[in-house]
């Protein structure tokens, strides 16, 4: 069994915003099963802030804590700031990953930016700090392993 | 399932990764830490107990699998011993050819002696596997050449259990006049395994894999086979594996493999009756789960399964917080990050291959252990699912 801290180990078996957002504003999926995971992020969006963050994850005790934390990081904001939630940062505040599951702390936050892009190309506005394109070259990348 | 709770009950049913060692198999270890310590290479008298120690254990594992005594190489694990036979059956032969015919499922110390051979300049051959794992006999035959020295397929699969037709493949390995391993460190201890009626030349076994102690293995190799050492030293072993002996470890699996030919008739009807238990009773209380290995050909000790929508490590999370022990073949809980070998050669996709989950039964399980399983594993697998993407996504298409 990886070492993982209790705050993941609490992400992971009390996950936080776990669904589906049937009228979302935005939705992003990331990952492959071939690799192990993958997440769905569905974000509402009011008056520029994240109202709801919900997400739906196939995958280890990281991928579900990682999921978990990134919405519950993500809430509230607003989506300038929301972009800024980095895969370093989640990690940070999960206490840490295993090495080799570093891997599953990008899908998180990749999975909010691509929904929060859905969300701004529906509307056809621009996010600051939204990378253009991201995220899509990592699917057909091998796993990585540290 | 609450967090931090101590779990009701204490189920270990990883018995295919290790087994305890057995009171007995301890009692007679335990003289040979303190008491009688000598080198069996000695000629003194502190010696002479050592090596009659270790001389009986080499009856007692030859009596195992049917060989003569003197055929036993003691190893330090099977994987060793598979290295062993692998880079050591391969050298000895390389003069007639460099042409080596192994299964796609094989444990990586064999796969993996194979990988090195190959960059010594032999060839290796895979033979795929049916969706139950089993190596066709007919295959292994067509790949053989003029230059094929050696072929190891294993005698069953401990990741799914299946039961492969040695004595078969044996039979056509035999007329090509090539010699044939077979990786016997998931069957030997639990089925009968006996070299002569499998008609190998050389097999494997480790001790842990059958109550006996961790560090603890052999290799048998048919008289007159040509078998060059992993390791230069003295002649221990018969020079075939050189270093001081680890004659506590040895008289553990002399013990453990004298128990486990005793009892194995009552052991296997038992862990049968267990094991069918679990196979028929899951896949009725969870909706799509999947059996793995074979329906027949599979160890007494063995229930495999791939549950589908959901991803193993998570699984074996929730489980060993309600004190269940069991592995699986999921990418996720392995180090590199693969999904199982075993489970995509068998033609599995790696999205069901990550559900995987593989029970080890243990001798002293009883019905009360596998109906603590069936309560307790359907709710996490439920439980999982709530918040998978690809369950959702197939309930959608299901309306």
């Amino acid at each position: 069994m990886p070492a993982y801290s209790d705050k993941v180990m609490d992400h992971f078996m009390n996950p936080r915003n776990v669904g589906e957002i049937k009228d979302a504003d935005g939705v992003g999926e990331v990952g492959n099963p071939v690799c192990g995971d993958m997440m769905t992020f569905y974000i509402k969006v009011k008056d520029n802030r994240l109202e709801d963050v919900k997400f739906q994850t196939f995958g280890c005790g990281a991928a579900v804590a990682v999921s978990s934390m990134t919405s519950e990081m993500a809430k509230g904001k607003t989506l300038e700031e929301a972009v800024k939630i980095t895969p370093a940062l989640v990690a940070k505040e999960l206490e840490g990953l295993p090495k080799n599951k570093y891997h599953c702390s990008n899908l998180g936050a990749q999975a909010l930016q691509e929904a929060i892009r859905d969300y701004a190309k529906k509307k056809g506005i621009k996010i600051e700090g939204l990378k253009e394109k991201g995220g899509e070259d990592e699917e057909g990348e091998e796993c990585e392993v540290s | 399932m609450g967090n931090g709770d101590k779990p009701a009950r204490r189920v270990y049913l990883d018995n295919m990764a290790t087994t305890p060692v057995l009171p007995e198999v301890q009692e007679a270890m335990l003289p040979y830490f303190r008491q009688i310590y000598g080198n069996p290479q000695s000629i003194h008298s502190w010696g002479d107990e050592a090596r009659e120690a270790l001389e009986n254990a080499r009856s007692q594992v030859a009596a195992l699998i049917g060989s003569d005594a003197e055929e036993i190489i003691f190893t330090s694990s099977g994987t060793e011993a598979n290295n062993l036979a692998l880079k050591g059956l391969a050298l000895g032969q390389m003069a007639k050819g460099k042409h080596i015919i192994v299964s796609a499922i094989e444990h990586f110390s064999v796969l993996h002696a194979a990988r090195t051979l190959e960059k010594g300049g032999f060839e290796i051959t895979e033979i795929p596997v049916d969706k139950y794992g089993i190596v066709d006999p007919d295959e292994v035959a067509r790949n053989i050449r003029k230059e094929t020295v050696l072929v190891s397929i294993m005698h069953a699969n401990g990741e799914v259990g299946t039961i492969e037709p040695i004595a078969e493949i044996a039979k056509k390995v035999k007329e090509a006049g090539v010699l044939f391993h077979t990786d016997a460190v998931a069957s030997a201890g639990s089925i009968l395994v006996d070299v002569n009626k499998l008609g190998v030349d050389a097999l494997s076994l480790a001790g842990n894999e059958f109550y006996g102690p961790k560090g603890s293995g052999a290799l048998w190799v048919r008289k007159r086979v040509r078998l060059i050492p992993l390791m230069d030293g003295g002649v221990q072993e018969g020079g075939r594996r050189p270093g001081t002996e680890n004659v506590p470890a040895i008289v553990g699996l002399g013990k453990a493999a004298e128990m486990a030919a005793k009892n194995m008739a009552a052991r296997s009807s038992k862990l049968i009756k267990l094991r069918d238990k679990l196979i028929n009773s899951l896949p009725v209380a969870v909706e799509h789960v999947v059996v793995t290995g074979h329906p027949t050909e599979r160890l007494p000790q063995h229930a495999s399964f791939c549950i589908r929508f959901i991803e193993g490590e998570g699984m074996l999370l929730w489980l060993d917080r309600e004190g269940i022990a069991v592995s699986s073949g999921s990418a996720c809980t392995s180090k590199a990050l693969k999904a199982s070998h075993v489970l995509i050669a068998m033609g599995l996709s790696h999205e069901i291959a990550q559900g995987s989950l593989l029970f080890g039964l243990g001798v002293d399980h009883t019905e009360d252990d596998v109906d603590y399983v069936l309560q307790k594993l359907p709710p996490i697998i439920d439980r999982l699912r709530q918040m998978s993407p690809l369950y959702a996504k197939y309930m959608k298409e299901k309306r």
